[in-house]
């Protein structure tokens, strides 16, 4: 259902720009405006661009190369993965590699379920305790209860330096109930009525009828939900004092942004040059977006829709 | 098939025909309006005789009826009550001259004391402010008219491909952490950076941009640019493509030029959904970039570089200081409630629709 209206918008869309082109008697702008506007959206595609080119091709290149660049190269002439190698093989970065996948994997599992949930048993208007929880869940939109009480709340649940720290806190966003929910709401009461005739408990109609009618909407959440775990940076810094708990965000800092010395130990590759320093911080960098440019494609296919209804919705 | 229903909800079994009806949060939108028409006899049902929300089917009939509903919810709300609402009665301890050892309920009461460093000025807690006040000013004027641009750009391309695989690019930054975008702006931009080695090897004169506390606003400003500026335009892409064609249209008879029609039909039609988002601004001005900051603080110091929030953590979690940080922070999100909804009170007098409507 969704689907086909997402579809409708964009031909519809396409075919405004066209028309708009088209508007009898506004005068086409001149080839100066056209190329200028090209060039300004180039320009900002460039600064984005680059930037990851430049971290990527560091990453790759070799001491030489490195040296004679002074630093930084736009594009690796030899390139190798001996600085991938290097991060890899055990130490800090696998450690907390493992630690932000763990992060991620679990607390967007968690999260996407107790949102269904939370957002399913409040999708029934006139149910029991209806109105009372959803204010409930609402009024949370309002207010941030604020940085040194919720710390103290975390110190007192005995979290500090757990990976659960890292995961409760933020499990369930007001937000996103109240997106799904409306997506629940949207859902036929007839399709429900004819399954509750049909003998279906609460329990088979949500995951019988309403879960699969929900896919794309759960993809979105979840999705930006595994982003925000994966990039969640101050939370650790505030719950988790441990250095072997660290996520890979906070290794980043203090390899890549504080510029820490970076002990790698070279026994696994015998008889390979060190990789130059600035290699294995753009590879520790490279590494942390993997996982963003893996799920990027799904969410941009999903996010228009899911950001746009939601920003209309709340 | 609608007196089958009202024979089983009489019988008491499922009392809940209509149930599916929208509860209208949002306003409602025009999201599926073909598909509607099941609905609307459903909403009829649900207000005939067999309607059985509200006053007529007992409390206990609706907590047997729901009972294993309400269980679903119970992990999800237990969170939000566990992490949103017990730290917001922790905050008693802005009252309390909390110590850990004793507990918060067993520290003593101090009053207003803890609300000193607000009301006497604390130096600290001044400079703190006033930096707060400057970025968020900077980040209004600067900051938010980019996204509203750059959505007019891409709305105005003649290239449906070209705008898609420019969007592509621009709202990829959006999904980087902080600090991935922290490194990658020291790395090409700072002292040892590829543009300083660039002009070093050309014996140019290098940019002192990172760890200079003149630069610091400018650099923050630049990478909330950077980051979110592409991300911003979807909100204003959305309210674009629903401007009235005939509008155009007819200003198009008239004789308007293309930045006429800008000015006369295109801003004023995105006008409501500007003023929202400078509403939402407004609610967020004592919040700026918080782990943006506090991964920079360092290398300019706190003169340059202290907001409201670095205050508080340094003040409390790292000093110890915890009343009065709570204080501080207390104070911060009251206000924040305060400006949105004063913000939106001046929408309504504008005739503006704001965050929500009355």
């Amino acid at each position: 259902m969704t689907d086909t209206i997402i579809r409708d918008e964009r031909r519809g869309d396409g075919g405004r720009a066209r028309r708009q082109r088209m508007i009898a008697g506004t005068p086409q702008p001149g080839l100066p405006v056209r190329g200028l506007k090209g060039i300004v959206l180039l320009i900002a595609c460039a600064l984005v661009i680059l930037p990851f080119l430049a971290v990527v091709s560091t990453s790759l290149a070799d001491q030489q190369q490195v040296t004679e660049a002074g630093g930084y190269v736009l594009w690796p002439e030899r390139p190798n993965l001996d600085a991938y190698r290097a991060i890899l093989s055990g130490g800090v970065v696998s450690r907390a590699l493992m630690v932000s996948i763990g992060i991620t994997v679990a607390g967007t599992a968690l999260s996407l379920t107790c949102v269904t949930l939370l957002a399913y048993s409040l999708s029934r208007a006139g149910s029991f305790l209806h109105k009372p929880i959803l204010l409930t869940v609402l009024f949370t939109l309002f207010f941030t209860p604020g940085m040194i009480p919720t710390y103290l709340t975390v110190r007192q649940l005995g979290l500090l330096d757990s990976y659960w720290s890292l995961i409760l806190p933020t499990m369930v966003g007001a937000f996103q109930v109240i997106i799904m929910r409306a997506f629940f709401q949207e859902i036929p009461g007839e399709l429900v009525d004819a399954a509750r005739i049909d003998g279906a408990n609460e329990l088979q109609i949500l995951t019988r009828i309403v879960l699969p009618l929900s896919k794309a909407v759960i993809a979105v959440i979840g999705l930006f939900n595994a982003v925000a775990y994966w990039n969640a940076f101050f939370n650790a810094v505030l719950y988790i004092n441990d250095t072997e708990k660290w996520p890979l965000q906070l290794v980043l800092r203090t390899y890549v942004v504080d510029n820490a010395a970076f002990g790698v130990d070279t026994a696994d590759i015998a008889g390979t040059v060190m990789p130059p320093a600035q290699s294995l911080q753009m590879a520790i960098l490279v590494i942390s977006l993997v996982p963003i440019a893996l799920v990027y494609p799904f969410l941009q296919r999903h996010f228009a829709k899911g950001m746009l209804i939601g920003a209309v919705k709340g | 098939m609608a007196t089958e229903l009202e024979t089983t909800s009489a019988a008491g079994r499922d009392p809940r025909p209509g149930r599916w009806r929208r509860l209208g949060l949002g306003r409602g939108t025009g999201r599926g309006a073909g598909t509607r028409g099941g609905d609307g006899a459903g909403r009829t049902h649900g207000a005939g005789p067999a309607g059985a929300h509200g006053p007529r089917a007992s409390r206990r009939v609706r907590f047997r009826r729901d009972r294993f509903l309400l269980l679903l919810g119970v992990p999800g709300l237990l969170v939000v009550l566990l992490f949103n609402y017990v730290p917001l009665i922790g905050n008693v301890i802005a009252f309390k001259d909390y110590q850990p050892y004793i507990g918060i309920w067993d520290s003593p009461w101090v009053g207003f004391d803890n609300f000193d460093v607000i009301l006497n000025g604390d130096p600290a807690f001044v400079n703190a402010l006033t930096n707060t006040l400057v970025i968020s000013f900077v980040q209004i004027v600067v900051v938010f008219p980019v996204p509203i641009a750059l959505a007019l750009l891409l709305n105005s391309m003649l290239s449906e491909r070209l705008k898609r695989v420019a969007q592509s690019i621009l709202y990829l930054p959006h999904f980087m952490s902080w600090v991935v975008v922290v490194a990658i702006f020291q790395h090409m931009l700072g002292n040892a950076g590829l543009l300083n080695n660039f002009l070093r090897s050309h014996d140019w004169a290098t940019l002192s941009i990172f760890g200079n506390p003149d630069m610091f606003l400018t650099l923050i400003t630049s990478q909330v640019i950077w980051k979110d500026a592409g991300w911003g335009t979807i909100i204003f892409l959305a309210a674009l493509s629903r401007v009235d064609m005939e509008l155009y249209e007819a200003s198009a008879v008239d004789g308007a030029s293309r930045l006429r029609q800008l000015w006369h039909v295109t801003l004023p039609s995105i006008r409501g959904v500007i003023v929202l988002l400078l509403i939402l601004k407004l609610g967020d001005v004592l919040t700026v970039g918080f782990e943006q900051i506090l991964l920079q603080q360092q290398q300019v110091g706190a003169d340059a570089a202290e907001v409201l929030d670095t205050y508080v953590y340094f003040n409390g979690v790292i000093g110890g200081n915890w009343g009065v940080s709570a204080a501080v922070g207390l104070v911060k999100g009251l206000v924040g409630v305060v400006l949105v909804l004063g913000a939106n009170k001046v929408a309504h007098l504008l005739g503006e629709r704001g965050v929500y409507s009355k």
